[in-house]
């Protein structure tokens, strides 16, 4: 292969016939490129839309495939929180609200202390959004989404907690790029399903909830905030324990969560 | 179809597969072999890539500057990769998840840009549109082989269907989770290469050199 294609000097084997060439592939390359990306980008955009409202509804147990996922979305009513207080905003608009751009925006983010930093966060914005669930008018479940690096990528995913706000309903991860067929068991429904009735703090406020190397052993006093972590996966298994660290902690959820346990902030 | 034109096709399937003689492709072939579906993607993305490759590099072939051919090369490689990237997020967004970064990949897959460079510049066109296939085939044949034993074996299914009942499940099949590391692709790669070359005793290499078996008797 490292041989010349042909002996003979091309017609365009001249400087100008090269400068040619190079100028016209990099034109026709780059129009080629910039058209399927603008052509293809409302799809992209609708597909991951429906892709997060799909995931909020299965984390919520509501998802059922014989439904249109807008109209039981209808029943979802996201709420904008103030991560400082744990209170509401009353006046921002979920609709408008967009966590990613908010972090990343200065004036509306903290630079997260790099101490309690456990899962790589960066900056978080001031305010979250969160999802509340209601039944008959009661709030059933409470969604936050959660983030935190894993081994190879950062893990982003929704944890569903039952409105006592301290029992787990469910946890799903609808992003990330951990090894396929390994550090994948977090999006695995089998493993999901170890998440339910767990509870994330102790009696003394303490965040407890953790997915632990191996199996929970039956002996464990902690079984009940434990979740089984998979052997060859042990990194992204902490990558989850330092998430559930981080985001449950006061820095996180935890003024809201505890507003939500006191039966405030219905 | 022409002697030539049936070669070109079907050659690179078992007796010049990409994989199993050139042993190119490797780096993918090792990454989502670990279930199915994903290798299905990837083979038909590497497929699609390496035949329009191989169409325009050949197309432009008279034209192509001696000094900036692989770079040209390269930039059509990269493009066609990034137009399956796109279309495989806007048209099949849950597997383009689990592929992530190795469709990107393919712009640096030598089974690529090994083709254009070796066949497509030197070639017609409906010639190195068929080569592409043909290439696209033979890896896309190893892909299917690795990644069916590796989810078999490492998850008990096929497709995501159960195939043989894990323990974990109640069954009685205890899934050899090595199966789903890399080094088992090196495994079933390196044990089909030994029965292709069983069957095609051609295709194996010659010793590079022998040490002398009779050199002491000789010295006396």
């Amino acid at each position: 292969m490292s041989e010349p294609v042909q002996k003979s000097p091309r017609k365009t084997d001249t400087v100008v016939g090269t400068l040619l060439v190079a100028l016209v592939v990099s034109l026709v390359c780059s129009s080629f490129v910039a058209s399927a990306a603008v052509l293809l980008k409302p799809r992209q955009v609708a597909n991951a839309i429906l892709d997060m409202r799909r995931n909020i509804l299965e984390v919520a147990g509501l998802l059922d495939p014989e439904s249109d996922v807008e109209a039981l979305f209808d029943g979802i009513e996201p709420r904008v929180v103030d991560l400082e207080t744990g209170a509401y905003v009353e006046d921002a608009d979920p609709e408008a609200f967009d966590p990613a751009e908010a972090a990343k925006d200065p004036e509306q983010s903290v630079e997260v202390p790099a101490e309690i930093d456990v899962a790589r966060v960066g900056r978080r914005a001031n305010h979250a959004l969160v999802y509340v669930v209601r039944r008959d008018g009661e709030v059933s479940k409470i969604i936050l989404p959660v983030s935190g690096y894993g081994l190879w990528s950062t893990m982003y995913g929704f944890l569903a907690l039952e409105a006592d706000g301290n029992t787990v309903a469910d946890i799903t991860f609808y992003s990330h790029g951990e090894t396929p067929g390994l550090g994948d068991f977090i999006g695995k429904p089998a493993w999901r399903g170890l998440w339910r009735g767990k509870r994330a703090f102790d009696e003394s406020g303490k965040v407890e909830l953790q997915v632990v190397k191996g199996r929970v052993s039956a002996d464990d006093p902690l079984a009940d905030y434990h979740v089984d972590g998979v052997s060859g996966a042990t990194l992204t298994g902490n990558g989850v324990t330092n998430m559930m660290e981080y985001w449950l902690g006061d820095h996180g959820y935890g003024p809201y969560l505890r507003n939500i346990q006191r039966g405030e902030g219905t | 179809m022409s002697s030539t034109a049936k070669r070109a096709l079907l050659a690179p399937v078992v007796d010049d597969n990409p994989v199993t003689l050139h042993v190119l492709g490797i780096c993918s072939a090792l990454a989502v072999t670990t279930s199915l579906l994903p290798s299905l993607y990837m083979a038909l993305a590497l497929t699609v890539v390496a035949t329009l490759a191989n169409t325009a590099v050949s197309a432009i072939r008279h034209m192509l500057p001696t000094s900036i051919r692989i770079i040209v090369q390269m930039t059509i490689i990269a493009s066609l990769v990034i137009v399956v990237d796109e279309s495989l997020k806007a048209f099949a967004f849950e597997t383009s998840r689990e592929l992530s970064v190795f469709v990107g990949l393919i712009i640096t897959n030598c089974i690529v840009l090994g083709r254009t460079e070796s066949f497509a510049s030197k070639n017609p066109v409906g010639l190195s549109f068929l080569d592409g296939i043909g290439n696209g085939l033979g890896y896309s044949v190893i892909l299917i082989l690795v990644a069916s034993t590796r989810e078999l074996l490492g998850a008990g299914t096929l497709l995501g269907y159960t195939i043989l009942p894990t323990v974990a499940d109640g069954g009685w099949y205890n899934p050899n989770g090595m199966m789903l590391l890399p080094p088992s692709a090196f495994f079933v790669i390196g044990l089909i290469i030994w029965a292709v070359r069983t069957w095609k005793a051609e295709q194996v290499e010659k010793p590079e050199f022998r040490i002398h078996e009779v050199h002491r008797t000789e010295a006396l």
